[in-house]
Order: C-alpha cells, then sequence, then structure tokens
C-alpha cells in the first residue's frame, strides 16, 4: 500500500477546497440558508405539523441530504476530470499507484469536503430550528455512506466526462431532479399512491428516509431497506470503478 | 554483470488505437544502463505512444516490457518507481507553488519527505528563488524546467525527456543539457526524444529512429554518422569559372560561391575517394585552387534520407 501517495492527493485536494473556500463552503451554506426562509418560513407557516414534527425541522435531514449529494457528486467530478483536462492526470497514471489508491485519495478527499458540508448545514439549520437528533451515529453512518457512494459516483461522472457540458449534465439532469423528488420537502405518504408507488423507484427516497429516521425516527420506508438500498449503490458504484480501471476506460487510450 | 543487463527492454511491443490505427508494430528495444538515448522521429511516428507505454499511461496491446527486470504490467510498483517522466506538453496546475507541485511528486511516488533533495533539485534547475511562486505566473522555460523538477523529486534511476527543448531558446536549451549531462554522470540513464537533430547530436551515446510505428536503425551516434556519413570536399579556386570543364563531369561536382569553388561528394569508407585524381585533373584542366575544406554530414542529413527511403 502506498500510504504515502494517499496522503499526497488527499492533501492536495483538500488544499483545494481550502483555497476555494468560498465557492466550497460558504456558497452551500448561503443556498441552504434560503430554503429555510423560504420554504421553512414562507410555505412552512402554511402547513402545521408533518407526522408530528413543524414542518422546518422535517426538512432538515432532506435539505443536508440534498447538498451532501450535490457536493460529494461536483466535488469528486471536478476533482478527476480537472487533472485529466489540464494533462496533469499524466503524473498520477505514472506513478507507482494502484487505482483503489488513486480512489481512496480523491474519493476520501471530496467525502470529507461534504461531511465537512453536511454538519455545517446542520449547525446552521440549528439556528432556524429546534433541532434533535434520536440516532447520533447512525446519523452519521448515513451521512458517510451517502457522502462516501455519492463521491464514487461523481469520480465515474468525471471520467466519463469529456467536456464541461458532461459534467454538468448528470448533476443537473438526473440527479437534482431526484433529490428534489426524493422527499427532501415532503413525506412521500403526503403523495396520492400511484404517485408513490412511482416515488419508490427513486433511490434518493431511501437515503433520505434513513438519514430522517436517524433524527425523528419518521421514515417512509424501513430502515433496513435504507441501508440496504444506499449500501447497494456503494457496490455498484464501486464495480464501475473497478472495471473502469481495469479496461483503462477513457483513461489509458 | 548487472551493467551489461539493460535497464528497459522492450519487445515485439504493438499499440492499436481503439480507432483502429496501429501507432506502434512489433517494437524491439534495449536501453542500456546509464547511457543517453535519442529516440529521433517525425511527427506523428510513434515516439510519445512509446514513451506512455513503458511510463504507465497507457496500455499496450502486444508484447512486453520490463524495466531493471521488473514487467510493467505485472509488477508496475516497481517499474515505475524507477522512472521520471517529463512530458512534452507543459501540464502544470497552475495555482500549486512550485515547492507544492514538487513534494506532491515526491509523495506520489511514495517517497518520504525529503526537504534537502527538493531543494537541491530546484537549486539545479534554478528554480529556487521562484519556489514559493505559484506555477500560473511562471514563464514557459521555467513551467518546463518545474516538470523536470518534479520528475527529479523522487530520485529515478531512468529519466524520460519527451521533447525536452521544444519551445525553449537557445540558452536555455543549453542550461538543459548541462543538466542532463550532470543527471547522466550521477547514474542516471536518460532517454529523450526529439526534433532537434543538434539535440541528439550534441547529447546522445546512441540512437534510435523511428518511423511509422517502427525502429528502422538504433546505433552508436559515432557508428551512425561514420556508417552513413558521407564526406564533402569544398575546393576553393583563385580564379572564378562559369561551368565545370567537360573533363570533370565524372566527378559529379557542384558549382557554388558565384564560380569561386566546386563541392566534391565523397565516401570516406569507399576503397578510393577520388579525391587525389580530382586534384590532378583540377590542375590539368588549368584550375589553380586557393583552399580546400571538408564536411562531415549532419544527423539531419542522415535522418531526412533515413525516413524518406521507401
Amino acid at each position: 500500500m502506498n500510504y504515502r501517495a494517499i496522503r499526497a492527493i488527499y492533501l492536495f485536494e483538500m488544499a483545494r477546497t481550502w483555497r476555494t473556500l468560498l465557492q466550497s463552503i460558504v456558497s452551500p451554506v448561503v443556498s441552504t440558508s434560503l430554503y429555510f426562509v423560504v420554504f421553512g418560513a414562507a410555505i412552512g407557516s402554511r402547513i402545521t405539523e408533518v407526522e408530528g414534527v413543524s414542518y422546518g425541522t422535517f426538512i432538515v435531514p432532506g435539505l443536508v441530504m440534498l447538498s451532501v449529494l450535490t457536493q460529494s457528486i461536483a466535488n469528486a467530478s471536478f476533482g478527476i476530470y480537472f487533472p485529466k483536462f489540464v494533462g496533469t492526470i499524466y503524473e498520477i497514471l505514472s506513478a507507482p499507484i494502484s487505482y483503489y489508491e488513486i480512489v481512496i485519495g480523491y474519493v476520501g478527499a471530496a467525502a470529507t469536503k461534504s461531511i465537512i458540508l453536511g454538519l455545517i448545514i446542520l449547525a446552521t439549520a440549528a439556528l432556524f430550528v429546534p433541532l434533535h437528533i434520536l440516532h447520533p451515529w447512525w446519523m452519521l453512518t448515513f451521512l458517510v455512506l451517502t457522502a462516501v457512494t455519492f463521491s464514487l459516483f461523481g469520480f465515474i461522472i468525471g471520467i466519463w466526462a469529456d467536456g464541461f457540458e458532461k459534467l454538468q449534465m448528470i448533476p443537473m439532469l438526473i440527479v437534482t431532479p431526484l433529490t428534489f423528488l426524493g422527499g427532501s420537502f415532503y413525506s412521500v405518504n403526503m403523495l396520492p399512491s400511484g404517485w408513490r408507488t412511482i416515488t419508490l423507484l427513486n433511490p434518493v427516497v431511501y437515503l433520505i428516509s434513513g438519514f430522517r429516521w436517524s433524527f425523528y425516527e419518521i421514515a417512509d420506508v424501513s430502515v433496513a431497506l435504507s441501508l440496504g438500498m444506499t449500501l447497494g449503490f456503494l457496490a455498484i458504484c464501486m464495480i464501475l470503478v473497478w472495471w473502469i480501471f481495469r479496461t483503462g476506460y477513457r483513461l489509458k487510450n | 554483470m548487472l551493467a551489461m543487463t539493460p535497464i528497459i527492454s522492450v519487445s515485439n511491443l504493438s499499440k492499436t488505437y481503439g480507432s483502429g490505427f496501429k501507432a506502434l508494430n512489433g517494437i524491439n528495444l534495449d536501453i542500456k544502463r546509464g547511457e543517453i538515448f535519442a529516440l529521433l522521429g517525425p511527427n506523428g511516428a510513434g515516439k510519445t505512444t512509446l514513451i506512455s507505454i513503458i511510463c504507465g499511461i497507457a496500455n499496450l496491446s502486444e508484447g512486453s516490457v520490463t524495466v531493471d527486470g521488473h514487467d510493467i504490467n505485472r509488477d508496475y510498483r516497481a517499474a515505475r518507481s524507477l522512472i521520471g517522466l517529463v512530458p512534452q506538453e507543459l501540464h502544470t496546475d497552475s495555482f500549486e507553488t512550485v515547492w507544492a507541485t514538487v513534494s506532491f511528486s515526491r509523495g506520489l511516488f511514495g517517497k518520504p519527505k525529503n526537504p534537502a533533495h527538493i531543494e537541491k533539485v530546484l537549486k539545479d534547475l534554478s528554480l529556487w528563488d521562484k519556489k514559493d511562486s505559484k506555477i500560473i505566473t511562471l514563464s514557459g522555460g521555467m513551467k518546463r524546467r518545474v516538470m523536470i523538477a518534479k520528475a527529479l523529486s523522487h530520485e529515478p534511476q531512468i529519466l524520460f525527456l519527451d521533447e525536452p527543448t521544444a519551445g525553449v531558446d537557445v540558452e536555455l536549451r543549453k542550461g538543459m543539457w548541462e543538466v542532463v549531462r550532470t543527471l547522466q554522470a550521477s547514474g542516471v540513464t536518460i532517454i529523450l526524444t526529439t526534433h532537434y537533430i543538434e539535440e541528439a547530436e550534441e547529447m546522445a551515446d546512441r540512437i534510435g529512429v523511428i518511423n511509422k510505428g517502427e525502429i528502422i536503425l538504433v546505433e552508436d551516434k559515432a557508428g551512425l554518422m561514420q556508417k552513413l556519413g558521407k564526406k564533402e570536399l569544398k575546393v576553393h579556386l583563385q580564379g572564378r569559372i562559369d561551368a565545370i570543364p567537360a573533363s570533370l563531369a565524372a566527378y559529379n561536382l557542384e558549382l557554388c560561391d558565384d564560380g569561386h569553388a566546386v563541392i566534391y561528394d565523397y565516401d570516406t569508407k569507399g576503397d578510393r575517394t577520388g579525391i587525389t585524381s580530382l586534384l590532378t585533373d583540377l590542375r590539368d584542366a588549368g584550375i589553380r585552387i586557393s583552399d580546400l575544406d571538408t564536411r562531415q554530414s549532419s544527423l539531419e542529413d542522415i535522418f531526412v534520407s533515413l525516413v524518406r527511403a521507401p
């Protein structure tokens, strides 16, 4: 195991985060605060309670997940796409490191960043609404699992993308709609039954449901199913990454 | 015994790209320990592809490569840790400092921190006063040296320089040659590709010529020049002549300097150079000679004749 190489990549990526602090941390926090103002205060004042908690409190886990998902993908995809774009990837490929060491470095840094961000947003939310977390360890487990899974997914997008347009396409066209329709702002039980069935095809529902359960013990689907789906998605991403490096897809030809 | 085994051994290497383009075709090449090897070839000949495969940037299609006995696929960690690569294009992280990027490279190759070594590399490449500058603020020549510093950061045994002096001014080019010679003296094997024949002529111990994905020749530089080298005799005349006299037609002379000199091509390896009889025949034709000089044809002439050959 080339720990020094993992460390070098990880620290390099984290240094990029600190260098772009404003765009990395401050802007997601500002946009999440806006969600609280718009959904929590303006709309929330007309919805009294959802399954026993106030609407403002209800949307907190969904908002954290929304940021963690999009930021994990954005960080990891950009982190690997940029060296490909400017050509510095040559050095990574010619170094005596294995593919999983490369992945640990890049994905680890992207996930770290979005976990930090998720916790900051949680702290920001506490300024707006009273928060109570019934299962803090499960909350952290879901947070870390989601951050790692979607950072892996972002890594795959970053390797697949051969232009900035493609880099934006999947997050914009697929991930954002799935997150908004995944129960960030409502309980799936609030939907008519036909829509509820369709919604259950959306993987993000399981992530948000499990995460929300760790806060309030309110869930759209069972926690075991949430955990299983998250781990399943993680496994799919790992297999894809393994295939990418085995074939050298978009990297070595 | 160790010195006799090649440090890099390429056998039957072929590379076909996804598009079906065959960039390399059955390459066999041994690089000797401690030498400077120049790989010459026109654009698109396969120089960069060959280097990319040896360094792990591109996959090979057929054949095998070993670096100091380590197969580049099965034993890639050992093989790659011996190699430093300076690619042709200036790929740099614009917003990093020189010190940070060079230290990063060392870490990437799994070497423990060694600020003294990084300092030495930066000083040798005249980059020490720029160590805290962001790369984006550096000139092209400095960026090129930063890339060399990155390649040397992990103390490689083998250094690949892909077109190291492309777009670099004459003074800087001489400086870079100096760096390469110092490296060779410290035991590093150097493989460089170049467009500049003078660079190969100046630097290399051995020269390989690659064209259309095939190695067409590998030879000691001196041997190559001797083997293929034609010499040229320039005879300066006291007076001026309008045309070559018919009696000298057999020599295929070429009139130059506005009729004040003639040029005669000869082969030093031939049984007879024909110089003595030429001089005699010139005298018999009533032409008086003021001076003589000879010139060995350059690698460039040799190269052009090789690559153009059908």
